[in-house]
C-alpha cells in the first residue's frame, strides 16, 4: 500500500478496487450481521 | 390533573437535594462566567486564538448538541412517517430532548460569537445563500421552530388551551417531514463546514465524505440519546409515568438498540471505504492514527457489537451502557474533527486547550438543560398521557 503512486489513473485504479473488495465484504458482512441480529426475534 | 400537577411541584420542591446543591453552585459560576464574558469580551474567558477561532463551545456545545438532539427527528419519524406505532410513547421526551437541545445550542452560540446580537443578520440584512453556514443556521432557526410547535402540544395540554392543542396536533404529520429534511441538511452541513479547512484536518478524519460521516454518526447520536435519557427518566421520574410508558420501556431500548446496531455497522463501513477512497492506510500506523482506530473500533465497532448482542440477548442493561459508550464516541468524534484532529501540524504551544472558564460556561448550560427538563416533565404530560387527550394522539 505505501508503494509510489504516479498517475491519477493508478491512484484510482487503486483506491476503486480496493473499494470494490470492501463492498462486496461489506454485502457479506451486513448479512451475516443481519443474521446474528434477527437470529433470536421472536416472529 | 390540576391537583397531580400541583402535588407534583410540592413533591420537587425541595431545595437542598444534592441535586438542586450542585446545579446552584454551576448555575451561579455559570452567571458570574456570563457576566464575564459579555462585559470584558471572548479574550477574557476563553483559549480562543487566530489559529483555533473555534473551541470547545462549537465542538461541545454546538457539534455535540446538535448530534445529541437528533433523537427528536428519529423518534417522529420512525413513529409517524415509518409507521412503528409501538415507539409512540418514546416520542414526546425525545422531542423534548431534542427542543431542549437546539434552544441551548442557539444559547452556546450567543457566547461563542462575537457579536451576538447581530445573529439575526444573515436573514435579514446580508443572505449569504452560497454559504454553509448561512443554510446551517437557517435550517437551525427553522428546526428550533419546527421543535417548539411539536413540543407546544404538551404545554398547551397543561395550560388547557384544547383548541389550539387540537389544531397544532393535526400539523404533526408535516412538522415530522419538515424536521427530517431541515435535519438531514443541517446535520451533513455541520460536517461539510470541515470540507473548507483540507490542510488544517488531519486527513484521517478530513474527507468528502464528512457530510455523511455527521448525518448518518447523527442518527446513531439520536437513537443512543433517546435510549440513555430513557433509562435516566425510568430511575428519576418513575412516578409520572403512565402504565403505556411504562410498559414500553424495553421495547424502545430493544427497537431502538437494534437500529442503532444496524446504523453503526453502516456508518463503520462508509468511515472504512473512506479511507480506501483517500488511500490513507499508511497514515492508520502514526499516532494519530492509533487514536483514529480507538475512536472507530472502540466507539463504533465496538458498540455495534454490544448493542447486537445486547439486542440478541435481550439484555437491557447492556444496551443501555452501550448508549453511553455511543454517546460517549459521538463527542470523541466531533472533538477530533473541530479541535483534536484540527491544526494538528501545529506546534504544541500553539495547540488550543480550552479555559476552565471555557468548560465552566459548557457545564452551565447542560446544567440549565437538566433543569428546565426536569421542570417541564414534572409539570407537562410528557411521560404521560393527559386525562382529557387519553387515546387522541
Amino acid at each position: 500500500m505505501d508503494a509510489t503512486i504516479y498517475t491519477l489513473q493508478d491512484y484510482m485504479l487503486r483506491t476503486e478496487s480496493i473499494i470494490y473488495i470492501l463492498i462486496v465484504a461489506t454485502l457479506i458482512g451486513l448479512t451475516g450481521f443481519w443474521l446474528f441480529l434477527s437470529g433470536r426475534d421472536e416472529d | 390533573m390540576r391537583e397531580e400537577t400541583v402535588k407534583a411541584d410540592n413533591h420537587y420542591f425541595r431545595p437542598f437535594t444534592p441535586f438542586n446543591i450542585v446545579a446552584g453552585i454551576i448555575v451561579v459560576i455559570g452567571l458570574l462566567l456570563t457576566v464575564l464574558r459579555f462585559t470584558r469580551g471572548l479574550a477574557s474567558v476563553t483559549n480562543l486564538s487566530d489559529y483555533t477561532p473555534w473551541g470547545i463551545w462549537i465542538g461541545f456545545d454546538l457539534l455535540v448538541g446538535v448530534a445529541l438532539a437528533a433523537g427528536g427527528f428519529v423518534t417522529s419519524a420512525a413513529v409517524y412517517i415509518f409507521g412503528l406505532k409501538k415507539y409512540h410513547s418514546a416520542v414526546r421526551p425525545a422531542i423534548l430532548t431534542g427542543f431542549l437541545g437546539y434552544a441551548l445550542v442557539v444559547l452556546a452560540l450567543h457566547y461563542d460569537v462575537g457579536r451576538p446580537w447581530r445573529l439575526p443578520y444573515p436573514f435579514f440584512v446580508q443572505q449569504g445563500t452560497t454559504s454553509l453556514l448561512f443554510e446551517v443556521g437557517a435550517c437551525v432557526a427553522l428546526y428550533l421552530t419546527v421543535l417548539f410547535i411539536e413540543f407546544s402540544p404538551a404545554a398547551m395540554e397543561w395550560l388547557g388551551l384544547k383548541r389550539a392543542r387540537n389544531l397544532v396536533v393535526r400539523l404533526t404529520l408535516l412538522l415530522t417531514i419538515f424536521g427530517v429534511v431541515l435535519s438531514t441538511l443541517h446535520q451533513s452541513s455541520l460536517g461539510a463546514l470541515f470540507l473548507i479547512a483540507p490542510s488544517k484536518v488531519h486527513p484521517l478524519w478530513y474527507s468528502a465524505y464528512l457530510p455523511v460521516y455527521f448525518f448518518v454518526s447523527s442518527i446513531i447520536a439520536g437513537l443512543s440519546m433517546v435510549i440513555f435519557e430513557s433509562s435516566l427518566s425510568h430511575r428519576y421520574f418513575k412516578d409520572k409515568m403512565d402504565p403505556e410508558h411504562l410498559a414500553d420501556k424495553d421495547n424502545v431500548a430493544l427497537g431502538f438498540g437494534k437500529a442503532a446496531a444496524l446504523t453503526l455497522a453502516g456508518y463503520f463501513t462508509i468511515k472504512v471505504i473512506g479511507i480506501a477512497a483517500d488511500n490513507n492506510w499508511h497514515y492508520l500506523a502514526t499516532g494519530y492514527g492509533a487514536w483514529y482506530l480507538v475512536e472507530l473500533l472502540g466507539f463504533v465497532a465496538l458498540p455495534c457489537f454490544l448493542y447486537a448482542v445486547g439486542v440478541r440477548d435481550k439484555n437491557l442493561t447492556l444496551i443501555k451502557w452501550t448508549a453511553v459508550l455511543t454517546i460517549v464516541g459521538i463527542i470523541i468524534n466531533r472533538f477530533n474533527v473541530s479541535m483534536i484532529a484540527f491544526n494538528y501540524h501545529l506546534p504544541a504551544g500553539e495547540r488550543y486547550f480550552p479555559s476552565w472558564m471555557e468548560i465552566g460556561i459548557s457545564i452551565f448550560i447542560v446544567t440549565i438543560g437538566l433543569l428546565v427538563f426536569r421542570f417541564i416533565v414534572t409539570r407537562m404530560p410528557i411521560f404521560c398521557a393527559h386525562p382529557e387527550y387519553k387515546n387522541t394522539h
